[in-house]
C-alpha cells in the first residue's frame, strides 16, 4: 500500500513539474539552528554533542538506537538475544545494508568498528561503555555475538549512542570531514563554522520513510541571532534554544510551538568533598538546606527547568523524587553549620564556567549561601581552565556544572581520585551490585537506592535538570521533546500538509 | 581670564559635554553614598518588573533595580577610561617624542614596539590576557591601556616630526638648543590640540572596548555593576524586554557623548589660534 | 630612498619574527589541555596520554616552535586540533568573509570620513557643519555591537529586508553573500568612519590655518583649488596614521561583530579556538592578524614619504 501511494505521490510531484507552480510543491528542506558548533563529523572521535545531534542516527547508525523515552529499539539490528546470565548479546543485522560509497555492511564491519573504538590508541570519547566487552565473534555475515565480562545493565543502551557508530574500515580513518556512513542522510556540504547540510539516501532501507529531502544545520551561538533567525524566518527549528528567557514571545506567536522537556543533564552545585569543610556531612546537609531550587530556576532558566533532589533524570522511569529530602530552611542550614563549627560563617569560593545555566545560578546561589553565613567569593572561569584547575587538579571549592552524559550515576563510584573528591565504599559496592543486575524490576529499585544514597549524602547541591527548550514552527512534527540521548532522529520529522 | 570663562560659556558643545560630564560623575559620587535600591540585592520574585515608584527603570532578570546599577556603573566606566588612557598617554606621548627627537635606530625601535603592540587589538590582547590570567576588570583596563600606548606613540611622532621640520625649530637648533628643551618648549606645545582631541577619543573608545569586553564575558566581573555586563545580560531579553538593553547602551553613548564635546570644548578654548578664527 | 626602504624591510622581518616568539610563550603558559578538551570529562585516564602522543604535545617546547616557523616558512600550519583539518584551509575558508568584510568596512569608513570631513572643514561652522560634527559625535558614542543589536531589530526581524545572521557563502551567489554583510559591515564602519571624518575635519582646519595656505589665498589661488592642491596633500599626514590604527580596530571589531551577527569569519574562528584550546589554530590566526596590520604599518609607512617629501630629506 505504502508502495502505491508513494507511485502516487511521484506522479503528482512530476505533474506539478510539467504543469508548473500551479501546484504547490510538498515541503521537503528544514534548517534547524544548533547553539555548538560540530569542531568535527566523526561522534566516535570527539566529545562534542552537537556532532552526535547532526550525525548519528542520521548519517551513522548503531546498532540500536533509543525512542523518545529512552527504550532501546533496533537500527542496523533488526533483532537481538541475551543470554539468561546477561553476558553474551547476540545482534542479527538487517540484510543488504550499504555504506554510501557502496560498501556492503557486514558483521566483521561492525567487529572492526569496535575493535577501533576499544584499541589502545583509540581516542573514543565514550570509551568506557566498551570496557565491559570481553570478545566479539561473527559466526555468520548478519550476526554479530558479543560477550561481555560480567552483566551490564547500561550496555543495550550505551550501544545506542553515536560513540558506538558503525564504520567502515576504508573510511573510518576519514570520517571526520568526508562521513561516510549507512544512515538514511548523507553529508551534502560542511562548511565549517556555519552550517552543515544533509541530504536524503535514496538508497536506504527506509528512504521512503524520509519525508524531507534536505536538512541544514545552522551554528547560531548567539541568543539574540538566533531569535532574530526565527523570527525572520531563516531557521525553522532550534531543538534548544540558547536563552530560555527568549522563548516567552514565542508562545504568543501562533507560527510557533515552544516545546518543554527535559535532557540527561543534571545540574549540581558541585562541592569538593575531599576536602574540608565539605568532607563533613553537616557541612553540606546545610548547603543543601540553604539553597532555594525555584528561586534558581526562576532566576536562572526562566522558571523552565525541573528541580532535581539527586543525581537522576525526572523522565527515567527509575527516578525518585528526592527534592523533598532538604527543603529549604536558612535557620536549619545556620544550625548545622553551629554544630560543624562554623558558628562564625565559613568563607568559600564558587568557580563558574561560561555557560548561561552556571554564571546565572552562581550569582543567585552566592546570595542564597551568603544568608546562611556562608561568604561565597564568585569567580569566573573559562571552560579550558576550569578543565585544568577544577576537573583535573580538584583545585576548587565548589562549582557549577552540567553532566549531560547519559547513566552518569558510576560518577559517584569514581573514588577519591575523582573530582567530586567523594569516596564511599558503600556507594561503590551497591553501584557494582546495580551494574550486574539483569532483571529490569530489581534494576529499578536497585537506580531508586543509588538515587537516595546520594540525596542522604548530600555530596553535592543537586539544583535542577537541564531543561531541552525547543522552538519549532507550528506545522512541524515528529521531533523529540525530551532527549534521553543525544540524538535528533530526522527520518520521523515531517511538515503537516 | 574672565574672557576665557565667557568664552567657554558661550561655547556651545563645551557647555553640553560639560553638563553631560558632570551628570556622570554626580551619578557616579551620589551612588558611593546612596542609591534608589541595592543594586547588588537579586530578588528573584521581582524580575522582569516594568517602571514603577519602587524602580523608576523597571528591574532585571535577577529583580536588581536598573536605576542603582546604572548609577553605580557609572563609577566603572570613570575608572577604567581614566586608568586606561593615563596608562596610553604618559607612557605614548613620551615614547612618541622621545622618537620624533632622536630619530634613528631609538624612533625606529620605538616604533616597531608600536607596530607589535598594534598588531594585537585589544579585544585580542584581552582575550589573551583574560585566558591567562582569568577574567577580570583589571585585565580588561590594562589590556585596553597597554593598546593605548602605541596609539599615542605614533600619533605624537608623526604629529612631532612635522613640527621638527618647520623653520622656527631649525632656527631653534641653530641657536644652540638641546632636543629636550625643543621637545619641551616647541614640539608638545604645538601637538598639545591633537591630542586633547586623541585623548577624547580614546576615552570613549576605551568605555566602549571596556564595553565590549563585558559584553563577551571578559571584562567586569559580577556582582560589580557595569554597563556593558548589563547590555550583555539584557541581550537575551531584547525581543521581550528590550528597555534592559537600550538603558545600558544610553548610559554609554551618553557618557561618551558627553566627554567627546568636552574634550573638543577644550581643544577650541585651549588653541587660541583657532579661537579668534571662530 | 632605496636604503629607507631596505631598512624598513628589515624591521619588518625583525617584528615579525620577534612576534612570533611572544605568540609562541603566551601560548605556553596558557592554562588548559587540548587533548583533556577533545575528549571531554568522560574520558578514561589512559585516552589522554594517547591523544597528546599524536598532537604531538608531549614534544619539548624548542621542538615544537622551530617546527611552527619552518612550517610557516613553507607554506604548512599544520593541522587544528579541534577540526582534524589543515589550519591553512580553516584560515582561507574564513579569510573569504572577513576579508571583503574588512575592506567593505574600510572602504565604508574611507568614502563616508574623507567626503564628510572635508565637507565640514570647507564649511567651517555653517550648519552643514554643525550638523555633520554632531552626527559624528554620535556615532563614536555608541558601541558597535549595541547598534548591531538594532539594526538586526530594524532590518531583519521587524522589517525582513536582510537575514539576521549567517552567511550563506559566496556559492550562493553575489547578491545574497554581499547582503549578508551590509550590516556588519555598517556596524563596524559607523563608529570608524565618525572618527575618521573628525580626524580629517580638524587636520583639514589645522593646514588651513598654515601661512602658505594664506600666501596661496593671497595670491588670488582660488579656495577650491587650495583645498584640493595644497591642503588635502598636508591633511592627510594623520588621517592615514589614524586609518593605520583603525586597521587593527576594526579586525578587533570583527571578533565582535562577527559573534553578534553569527558569521564564519577569522574573527568568530579565533575566539572559537581559544575557547577550545585549539593552539595549532591560535598561534596561526593570530601571527597572521599580526603580518596583516604590521604589513599595513609599513604601507602607511611608505605612503608618508610620498606624501611628505620632507621626511625624505630628513632620512637620507
Amino acid at each position: 500500500m505504502r508502495r502505491w501511494s508513494q507511485l502516487f505521490a511521484a506522479t503528482v510531484f512530476s505533474a506539478s513539474l510539467a504543469f508548473g507552480p500551479a501546484i504547490a510543491q510538498p515541503r521537503d528542506t528544514l534548517v534547524v539552528g544548533l547553539q555548538q558548533e560540530p569542531t568535527s563529523l566523526d561522534p566516535t572521535a570527539d566529545a562534542t554533542a552537537s556532532i552526535d545531534t547532526i550525525m548519528s542516527g542520521n548519517v551513522f547508525e548503531t546498532l540500536t538506537t533509543s525512542t523518545e523515552r529512552g527504550e532501546v529499539k533496533p537500527l542496523l539490528a533488526k533483532s537481538w538475544d541475551v543470554t539468561p546470565d546477561g553476558k553474551a548479546y547476540t545482534f542479527h543485522l538487517n540484510e543488504g545494508v550499504k555504506f554510501t560509497d557502496g560498501e556492503a555492511l557486514d558483521s566483521s564491519v561492525v567487529k572492526f568498528a569496535f575493535d577501533r573504538a576499544m584499541a589502545p590508541d583509540s581516542v573514543n570519547p565514550s570509551k568506557g561503555i566498551f570496557s565491559a566487552i570481553s570478545a566479539i565473534e561473527t559466526p555468520d555475515p548478519l550476526t554479530v555475538v558479543i560477550r561481555l565480562k560480567e552483566p551490564d545493565a547500561y550496555f543495550l543502551n550505551s550501544m545506542t549512542m553515536g560513540d558506538a557508530a558503525i564504520v567502515h574500515p576504508k573510511t573510518a580513518a576519514g570520517n571526520k570531514t568526508n562521513p561516510v556512513g549507512t544512515g538514511v542522510y548523507k553529508l551534502k556540504q560542511w562548511s565549517k563554522g556555519d552550517r552543515v547540510v544533509l541530504e536524503r539516501n535514496p538508497a536506504h532501507r527506509d528512504a521512503a520513510r524520509a519525508a524531507l529531502r534536505e536538512v541544514t544545520f545552522r551554528v547560531m551561538p548567539d541568543p539574540t541571532a538566533a531569535t532574530a533567525a526565527l523570527m525572520s524566518g531563516d531557521v525553522d527549528a532550534f531543538p534548544t534554544i540558547p536563552a530560555p528567557e527568549t522563548v516567552e514571545q514565542f508562545r504568543k506567536d501562533p507560527r510557533f510551538k515552544v516545546v518543554v522537556g527535559t535532557t540527561e543533564g543534571e545540574v549540581i552545585l558541585a562541592l569538593n568533598n575531599g576536602k574540608k569543610p565539605f568532607n563533613d556531612l553537616r557541612v553540606r546537609q546545610a548547603i543543601s538546606y540553604a539553597l532555594n531550587r525555584q528561586d534558581i530556576i526562576d532566576g536562572a532558566q526562566a522558571g523552565l527547568a525541573t528541580p532535581i533532589g539527586s543525581h537522576f533524570p525526572p523522565h527515567n522511569p527509575a527516578y525518585v523524587d528526592l527534592t523533598g529530602r532538604y527543603p529549604h530552611d536558612v535557620a536549619k542550614a545556620k544550625a548545622l553549620l553551629k554544630e560543624a563549627g562554623y558558628a562564625n560563617g565559613l568563607e568559600v569560593s564558587l568557580q563558574a564556567i561560561p555557560f548561561p545555566y552556571a554564571r546565572r545560578s552562581a550569582e543567585i546561589i552566592a546570595q542564597q549561601l551568603g544568608e546562611a553565613g556562608i561568604n561565597v567569593k564568585l569567580i569566573n572561569v573559562e571552560f579550558p581552565f576550569w578543565l585544568a584547575e577544577v576537573y583535573k587538579k580538584k583545585n576548587y571549592d565548589m562549582t557549577i556544572i552540567a553532566h549531560t552524559a547519559p547513566r552518569d550515576l558510576g560518577n559517584y563510584a569514581n573514588g577519591p581520585e575523582y573530582f567530586y573528591g567523594y569516596d564511599s565504599p558503600k556507594f561503590r559496592e551497591m553501584f557494582a551490585d546495580f551494574r550486574r543486575t539483569v532483571d529490569p524490576a530489581e534494576q529499578k529499585k536497585k537506580l531508586g537506592d543509588l538515587q537516595r544514597f546520594i540525596a542522604d549524602e548530600a555530596v553535592h547541591g543537586f539544583l535542577f535538570q537541564l531543561p531541552q527548550v525547543g522552538v519549532y514552527k507550528a506545522d512541524l512534527k515528529g521531533y523529540w521533546t525530551n532527549a534521553p540521548e543525544l540524538l535528533m532522529p530526522l527520518i520521523d520529522i515531517a511538515w503537516v500538509k | 581670564m574672565s574672557d576665557w570663562l565667557a568664552r567657554a560659556v558661550r561655547h556651545r558643545s563645551f557647555m553640553i559635554g560639560g553638563i553631560l560630564t558632570f551628570v556622570l560623575l554626580a551619578l557616579a559620587f551620589v551612588s558611593l553614598f546612596w542609591t534608589p535600591n541595592n543594586p547588588y540585592r537579586l530578588n528573584i520574585r521581582m524580575r522582569l518588573k516594568p517602571p514603577s515608584l519602587d524602580y523608576l527603570l523597571g528591574t532585571d532578570a535577577f529583580g536588581r533595580d536598573v536605576v542603582s546599577q546604572l548609577m553605580v556603573g557609572a563609577q566603572n566606566s570613570i575608572v577604567v577610561g581614566v586608568i586606561a588612557v593615563a596608562i596610553g598617554l604618559s607612557l605614548g606621548v613620551s615614547l612618541g617624542l622621545i622618537g620624533a627627537a632622536r630619530r634613528g635606530w631609538l624612533e625606529e625601535l620605538i616604533m616597531r614596539f608600536s607596530d607589535f603592540t598594534l598588531a594585537f587589538p585589544a579585544v585580542l590582547s584581552a582575550i589573551l590576557l583574560t585566558a591567562i590570567f582569568g577574567p577580570g576588570s583589571l585585565n580588561s583596563i590594562v589590556a585596553i591601556g597597554i593598546y593605548n600606548i602605541p596609539v599615542f606613540a605614533r600619533l605624537s611622532r608623526a604629529a612631532g616630526n612635522s613640527i621638527w621640520a618647520r623653520d622656527f625649530v631649525t632656527a631653534s637648533r641653530a641657536c644652540g638648543k638641546g632636543a629636550f628643551r625643543i621637545t619641551i618648549e616647541h614640539v608638545l606645545p604645538n601637538i598639545v590640540p591633537i591630542i586633547v582631541v586623541q585623548a577624547t577619543i580614546q576615552f570613549a573608545i576605551a568605555i566602549l572596548a571596556e564595553a565590549a569586553l563585558s559584553y563577551l564575558g571578559l571584562g567586569t566581573q559580577p556582582p560589580t555593576p557595569s554597563w556593558g555586563r548589563m547590555l550583555n545580560e539584557a541581550q537575551t531579553h531584547v525581543f521581550t524586554t528590550p528597555s534592559l538593553a537600550i538603558y545600558p547602551g544610553l548610559a554609554i553613548a551618553f557618557s561618551v557623548l558627553g566627554l567627546n564635546l568636552l574634550g573638543d570644548g577644550l581643544r577650541d578654548l585651549i588653541d587660541p589660534k583657532l579661537a579668534r578664527q571662530r | 630612498m632605496s636604503l629607507f626602504l631596505a631598512k624598513r624591510f628589515a624591521t619588518l622581518i625583525g617584528t615579525l619574527l620577534f612576534t612570533s616568539i611572544v605568540i609562541f610563550i603566551v601560548l605556553e603558559i596558557l592554562p588548559g589541555d587540548p587533548a583533556l578538551l577533545i575528549l571531554g570529562i568522560d574520558a578514561q585516564p589512559g585516552q589522554l596520554e594517547v591523544l597528546r602522543q599524536q598532537l604531538g604535545l608531549n614534544d619539548p617546547a624548542w621542538t615544537r616552535y622551530w617546527h611552527w616557523v619552518g612550517g610557516l616558512l613553507t607554506g604548512d600550519f599544520g593541522i587544528s586540533y579541534a577540526y582534524k583539518v589543515p589550519v591553512w584551509e580553516l584560515i582561507g575558508e574564513r579569510l573569504q568573509l572577513t576579508i571583503p568584510l574588512a575592506f567593505i568596512s574600510m572602504a565604508l569608513t574611507a568614502f563616508l570620513a574623507l567626503v564628510l570631513g572635508v565637507y565640514a572643514a570647507a564649511n567651517h561652522n555653517k550648519t552643514g557643519d554643525v550638523a555633520i560634527m554632531a552626527t559624528s559625535q554620535v556615532g563614536i558614542s555608541i558601541p558597535s555591537f549595541w547598534f548591531a543589536i538594532l539594526l538586526i531589530l530594524l532590518f531583519a526581524v521587524h522589517l525582513g529586508w536582510v537575514s539576521a545572521g549567517g552567511f550563506p557563502g559566496w556559492g550562493a551567489g553575489l547578491v545574497p553573500a554581499l547582503a549578508s554583510l551590509i550590516l556588519p559591515a555598517i556596524s563596524l564602519a559607523i563608529v570608524q568612519a565618525a572618527i575618521l571624518a573628525r580626524i580629517t575635519r580638524s587636520s583639514v582646519l589645522e593646514v588651513m590655518r598654515e601661512d602658505f595656505v594664506r600666501t596661496a589665498r593671497a595670491k588670488g589661488v582660488s579656495k577650491r583649488a587650495v583645498l584640493w592642491g595644497h591642503v588635502l596633500r598636508n591633511a592627510m599626514i594623520p588621517v592615514i596614521t589614524v586609518m593605520g590604527v583603525q586597521f587593527g580596530n576594526l579586525i578587533a571589531g570583527t571578533i565582535v561583530i562577527e559573534q553578534v551577527f553569527t558569521l564564519p569569519g577569522l574573527g568568530r574562528l579565533m575566539f572559537q579556538a581559544i575557547n577550545q584550546r585549539d593552539l595549532e589554530l591560535i598561534k596561526n590566526v593570530v601571527m597572521l592578524l599580526a603580518v596583516f596590520v604590521v604589513t599595513i604599518n609599513f604601507i602607511v609607512d611608505m605612503l608618508y614619504v610620498v606624501i611628505d617629501p620632507r621626511l625624505k630629506v630628513h632620512d637620507v
